[in-house]
């Protein structure tokens, strides 16, 4: 048997990082999940029976989704940080980042308890109430997801077991963050603003 | 040239000898804790056959109950139980397992690589996929609550709400059907995380996107499809428990929630699902016809294209499933249009197909046997699905059993046939032996008598008006004699099931050995030992065609001077 | 573990009478009691094509056989047997899509079948491959384009259908029904009547001279249903929340058998369901007949105290006396073929058996067992048979 013929001339050879397919991946299916509640929640909008309706309850949380969007810009600086092998910088701006997830998801859960014990508005209430705990606690679970992961690569930083050569699984991590905070706006624009 | 070691890496056998002694607890671990994609990839596989067994026998009690009407072999509430978990078996736990157990050990193999992209998240899919499946089963000991015995899912495959909700479906068994479908739907979701990562990031040197086998190609569109389908269910089935047991409203029509809104996310589910079951056996068929025709696959790239056009076109198509609903005439035009443009790219398969077939010279082994008989039955029933399509028509054959006759003939006739070709084709690289030929030629004939009778006669039956889903008919119907062939069939199927089950134990042990190389086929993994080591290659392959092992073998003449 | 269910025995004869009562709208013309004999000869004649369809052939011949017993209301419901006016357009728009798939599968099948025999391979032939063909853009593009053509007139085809079926201008003396589908039984109202009734609807029949379609208005008081008699129409769902309309206008009268097409629970199978197409006079007497109240017949006063005073009055509505809405309106029972959405024959034996025990007919139905004696049972169902 005769080894392989001339052959034509190979060119470079370069293939995408499997994280970055993986994560995006993930992210795609996410959206799967987040555009079905989404369509539930807006074919839901005015069709219950009976009160609360979002209009008597529902307070814009304006200082949350400021928050939760400056954090994508923070982890933006960290994943900076660490290609450089700036770790303190990164370390900083990373607990930043969770500071400001932990504070959404402070504001949500006192939004919640407002809505629970004031407003009486639960999941069995009415439409409105099962459809806006439901879209509105899938984000949350995933912000806290997301904390959980920002909480254990701080814990690795701060116990100095991240270097620069951690850049790209850090910077994979921070995409799925920065998901999370773009379905915040879909999640918000539709219950906050054409929902109410 | 077939027992030739070809000069692509895996000549070279790197893997440490493996003590001989080894007891059966090592032996178990080994394969409990293995992360290789190969294992992953028969556990898969033998996990499938498994439930393939005992969806069949589930088939087979429903067909004894509608052998003569008024039949009294099971009661109304086991019937119901029955159907329901032959669907849902055999499409969750069937059907998407064995073709991503397929997927698992042929995809790293034919692109070169040594594993895929995430080994450990690999195990893990499986092993959750595997426990979404034992969560099902389970129904029947836990359905009631542990008092009062097994009461499994009993509402549909397609679980239509408000039936699903607490007040008409007392007890768990439905909060199995969706929990276990969440788990499972997990793993899912995982393998095609993995296998997007592995194709796109783990192909070796000159294996372009335009050079990967067109299994590989489907099992990408697949995957991709997979992330945008299993998803959507996996969210209608949290919203389906956050009403059972929150109290939730999502479907409850007394609080002003919709029944219609199940019925579309199951079937923006259910539909692209039927393609994701589809498209890896048209991968499965587009491997095996050219090397049974000794021919090049014809018009690999319009395969490609056709193949991602399905799947796109598939995902809006779901409301032909609803034309009975009550839709506007708009709405239900609409869907017509969407759904008869998928027989389009189909069509551009099925000729290729053919086309590659013309002109070759064709080799009647197993494999190709079982091939054959899936053009011929996949041209029918997708004629039958475009008949369907017909909006009018179908509010006559709607929940008939000409539905039911329409998708035995993909799901068996296309899915199962092309799964039992690519058993008998790659079962030699798997383990090293041959499957008997003449058992298998028993296994082809008497599945496709089986299939024949069952399924073609299912037609009819739905033509004189039988709905699905019930469990005894009045005995004036005409649809006696009918039903009763239909039976039989099933059984012939039935023993060719377990031909086919003798075959591949008695094979395994006492089977021709099968050499590297036994099809004297072109793409990557003949290149290797058969079993394959655990690494695969020895060194990394580099390929410059579509067809390594057809270069390497006909070195004045490689492809590579044509592509 | 469940008891043990003995599901009654099986309805032999399509169609049964009250023993006491000759039906004025069963027209012996076309509604000859279906004897096996019809039957036999049906699957002679399907037997016979799908021998030819084994060898091969398309479905065509055996479904143009099928069109030839359609001339009337048949035991079988085939949807190749219409008898009113929207199956009839869905029978001719099938038999066209059928040619069409038809010569499909002829010409791809053909192609594939010469394919596998013309190029298998051969003992004599030498070990060399074949010539390698990658492909080819013209040939490619031939059999895409061919294909949208044809989708293009199966869809301008289908799409008039549609159109002329579901938004079909109403007429103004259309008949008006509510069709309301229970777990696991049909109620019908004729809101313009006065009339309630079950399992079994009643219309006239449509003549040229006299056209006078029936609107059916589906409503669903628990989970999805949906009304399907292959004979006269497709099967449109009954779904709560979700009003939906449908129409018949039937050419010949008599008998014509359908069911609930729509999987909703246990007795899912056991939703059966029959019209009645009367003559314009047959119908006007129903009609009479059904406006009347409950007869009082002192002669089973007993059987009547004993529905009044138990809780049958929870459930059935006898107009006059009782009220209840969550089974069937019994106010005419007893000109009623069958019972429990043809479960069992209207006759006292099946009465007796049906109030002692629902399940022996219908294991899992939502009437229960009233635990009464024999003899009580007896009375009630003498004072039953008198709901004309
Ligand atoms: C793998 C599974 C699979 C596949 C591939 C298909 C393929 C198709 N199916 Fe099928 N289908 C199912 C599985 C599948 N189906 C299942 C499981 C159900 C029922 C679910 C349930 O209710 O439980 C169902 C139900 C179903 C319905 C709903 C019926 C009802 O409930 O009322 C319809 C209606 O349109 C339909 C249509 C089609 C069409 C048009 C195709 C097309 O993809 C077929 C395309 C192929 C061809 C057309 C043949 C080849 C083409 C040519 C030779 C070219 C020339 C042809 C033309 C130009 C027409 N299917
Ligand atoms: C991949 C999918 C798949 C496959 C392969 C099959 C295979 C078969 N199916 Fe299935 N079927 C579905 C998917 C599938 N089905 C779905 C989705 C539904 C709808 C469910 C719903 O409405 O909810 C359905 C519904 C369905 C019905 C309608 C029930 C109803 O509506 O009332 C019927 C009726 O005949 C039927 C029959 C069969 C038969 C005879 C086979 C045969 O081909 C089976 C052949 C295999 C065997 C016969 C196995 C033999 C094994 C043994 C003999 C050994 C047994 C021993 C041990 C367990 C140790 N199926
Ligand atoms: C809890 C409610 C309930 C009670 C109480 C009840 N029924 Fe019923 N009944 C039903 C339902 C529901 C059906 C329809 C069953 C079916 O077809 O699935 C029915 C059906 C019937 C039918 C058949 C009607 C037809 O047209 O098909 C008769 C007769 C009948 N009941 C008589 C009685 C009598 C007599 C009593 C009292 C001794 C009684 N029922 C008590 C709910 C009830
Ligand atoms: Cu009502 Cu099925
Ligand atoms: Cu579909």
């Amino acid at each position: 048997m005769s080894a392989i013929p001339v052959t034509p001339v190979t060119q470079e050879w370069t293939l995408p990082s499997r994280g970055r397919v993986g994560m995006l991946s993930l992210i795609i299916g996410e959206c799967g999940i987040f555009t079905i509640f989404v369509v539930a929640y807006i074919y839901y909008i005015g069709k219950s029976l009976s009160g609360p309706t979002p209009q008597q309850v529902l307070d814009i949380p304006l200082f949350n989704t400021i928050c939760l969007l400056s954090s994508s810009v923070t982890i933006w600086l960290a994943e900076r940080q660490i290609e450089r092998g700036k770790i303190k910088a990164f370390a900083a701006l990373w607990a930043l980042t969770m500071g400001l997830g932990i504070e959404f998801i402070i504001g949500t859960a006192l939004e919640w308890h407002k809505l629970i014990y004031l407003d009486g508005l639960t999941v069995r209430t009415n439409l409105f109430g099962t459809t806006f705990y439901a879209l509105v606690g899938l984000h949350a679970t995933h912000v806290v997801i997301g904390l959980i992961g920002l909480g254990l690569i701080l814990l690795f930083t701060l116990t100095g077991h991240v270097s620069e050569q951690h850049t790209e699984r850090i910077q994979v991590f921070a995409l799925y963050w920065h998901f999370v905070d773009a379905v915040w706006v879909v999640v918000f624009t539709v219950v906050y603003i054409v929902g109410r | 040239m077939a027992d030739q070691t070809l000069p692509i890496g895996g000549s070279l056998d790197i893997t440490p000898e493996r003590s001989e002694r080894q007891t059966l607890l090592e032996w178990l671990q080994a394969w409990v804790v293995t992360v290789d994609h190969k294992r992953l990839g028969i556990l898969y596989v033998v996990y499938s056959i498994f439930f393939l067994l005992v969806a069949g026998a589930e088939a087979l009690c429903i067909r004894i109950q509608l052998m003569i009407p008024n039949n009294h072999f099971v009661s109304p509430e086991t019937y119901n139980e029955l159907f329901t978990m032959h669907g849902t078996t055999m499409v969750f736990l069937v059907g998407m397992p064995i073709l991503f157990g397929f997927g698992n050990y042929l995809v790293p193999l034919m692109i070169g690589a040594r594993d895929m992209a995430f080994p450990r998240l690999n195990a893990f899919s499986f092993w959750l996929t595997a426990f979404g499946g034992l969560l099902l089963y389970y129904s029947f000991i836990g359905g009631f609550g542990l008092y009062g015995m097994g009461a499994a899912p009993d509402v549909g495959w397609f679980a239509y709400a408000p039936l699903t909700t607490k007040p008409f479906s007392v007890g768990h068994a439905t909060d199995y059907w969706a929990l276990a479908l969440i788990v499972s739907g997990f793993g899912t979701l995982g393998t095609a995380i993995n296998i997007i990562a592995t194709t796109l990031s783990m192909r070796c040197k000159g294996m372009t996107l335009l050079r990967m086998p067109l299994f590989v190609w489907l099992m990408l569109v697949v995957s991709a499809l997979t992330l945008i389908t299993i998803t959507p269910l996996t969210a209608a089935q949290v919203m389906l428990l956050i009403d059972r047991y929150l109290g939730g409203h999502f479907f409850d029509a007394q609080a002003g929630g919709s029944a219609i809104i199940w019925i579309h996310f199951f079937w923006i589910f259910g539909h692209p699902e039927v393609y994701v079951l589809v498209l890896p056996v048209f991968g499965v068929a587009s491997e095996i016809i050219p090397v049974f025709s000794r021919k090049a696959i014809f018009g690999y790239p319009a395969m490609v294209a056709a193949s991602a056009g399905i799947a796109f076109v598939s995902l809006g198509v779901w409301a032909h499933h609803m034309f009975t609903v009550g839709m506007t005439s708009v709405g239900n035009t609409f869907f017509v249009l969407s759904t008869m443009l998928v027989g389009i790219p189909t069509g551009i398969k099925i000729f290729n197909w053919l086309a590659t077939i013309w002109g070759g010279k064709v080799q009647f082994r197993v494999p190709m046997m079982f091939c054959v008989a899936f053009l011929f039955q996949f041209l029918i029933a997708g004629l039958t699905g475009i008949m369907l399509s017909v909006a009018p028509w179908d509010w006559q054959l709607h929940n008939s059993y000409f539905v039911i006759a329409h998708f035995h003939y993909v799901l068996v006739g296309a899915i199962i046939f092309n799964i039992f070709a690519a058993i008998y084709y790659w079962f030699p690289k798997v383990t090293g032996k041959m499957l008997s030929e003449t058992l298998g030629k028993w296994h082809f004939w008497l599945f496709f008598i089986g299939f024949h009778m069952t399924f073609d006669t299912m037609h009819f039956v739905g033509l004189l008006g039988m709905p699905r889903s019930i469990y005894t008919y009045e005995a004036n119907r005409g649809w006696n004699h009918l039903n009763m062939i239909v039976s039989i069939g099933a059984f012939i199927q039935g023993i060719a099931v377990l031909v086919f089950a003798f075959n591949m134990m008695h094979s395994l042990r006492k089977g021709k050995e099968a050499g590297n190389d036994p099809w004297d086929a072109w793409t990557l993994e003949w290149s290797t030992p058969s079993p394959p080591p655990e690494y695969n290659f020895a060194t990394d392959p580099e390929v410059y065609s579509r067809r390594p092992l057809w270069d390497i073998k006909h070195p004045d003449d490689p492809d590579w001077k044509y592509e | 573990m469940r008891p043990a269910h003995n599901y009654g025995h099986p309805i032999e004869t399509g169609v049964p009478r009250p023993p006491h009562e000759p039906m004025p709208w069963v027209d012996p013309a076309t509604n000859q009691t279906p004897s096996t004999n019809i039957d036999t000869k049906q699957m002679k004649s399907i037997f016979r094509e799908y021998g030819a369809r084994a060898a091969g052939l398309s479905l065509l011949p055996v479904l143009l056989a099928a069109r030839s017993w359609a001339d009337g209301p048949q035991t079988t419901p085939s949807i190749f047997a219409p008898a009113s006016t929207p199956a009839n357009s869905i029978f001719g728009l099938s038999m066209f899509v059928l040619g069409i798939t038809g010569a499909i599968f002829v010409v791809v099948g053909g192609l594939l079948a010469y394919a596998i025999i013309r190029y298998r391979a051969k003992s004599s032939d030498d070990a060399s491959e074949p010539p390698q063909i990658y492909g080819s853009v013209q040939v490619e593009l031939a059999w895409t384009v061919v294909p949208i053509l044809i989708v293009v007139v199966l869809f301008l085809t289908t799409a008039r259908i549609i159109f002329a079926i579901q938004d079909a201008p109403k007429p103004k003396d259309a008949l008006d029904v509510t069709v309301v589908g229970h777990q696991f039984w049909w109620e019908f109202r004729y809101p313009t009547l006065g009339i309630v009734t079950a399992n079994e609807l009643h219309v006239p029949v449509s003549t040229p001279q006299d056209p006078e379609p029936t609107y059916l208005h589906l409503l669903s008081a628990d989970v999805d249903h949906s009304f399907w008699v292959p004979q006269l129409a497709g099967k449109t769902d009954l779904i709560p929340n979700h009003p939906n309309e449908t129409w018949i206008e039937p050419q010949h009268t008599g008998l014509y058998y359908g069911q609930c097409a729509q999987f909703c629970g246990v007795e899912h199978a056991k939703m059966l369901l029959r019209v009645y197409v009367d003559t314009p006079e047959q119908f006007a007497e129903w009609v009479k007949d059904q406006q009347q109240p409950g007869v009082q017949d002192p002669q089973v006063a007993a059987g009547r105290q004993i529905f009044e005073t138990h809780a049958c009055t929870n459930c059935h509505t006898i107009k006059g006396t009782a009220a209840g809405t969550f089974g069937p309106d019994l106010t005419h029972l007893a000109s009623r073929a069958t019972i429990a959405a043809g479960a069992a024959m209207n006759t006292p034996a099946d009465l007796h058996e049906w109030i002692k025990d629902p399940d022996h007919y219908k294991p899992g139905c939502l009437m229960p067992a009233m635990q009464l004696s024999d003899q009580e049972i007896d009375q009630l169902v003498a004072y039953l048979e008198t709901l004309h």
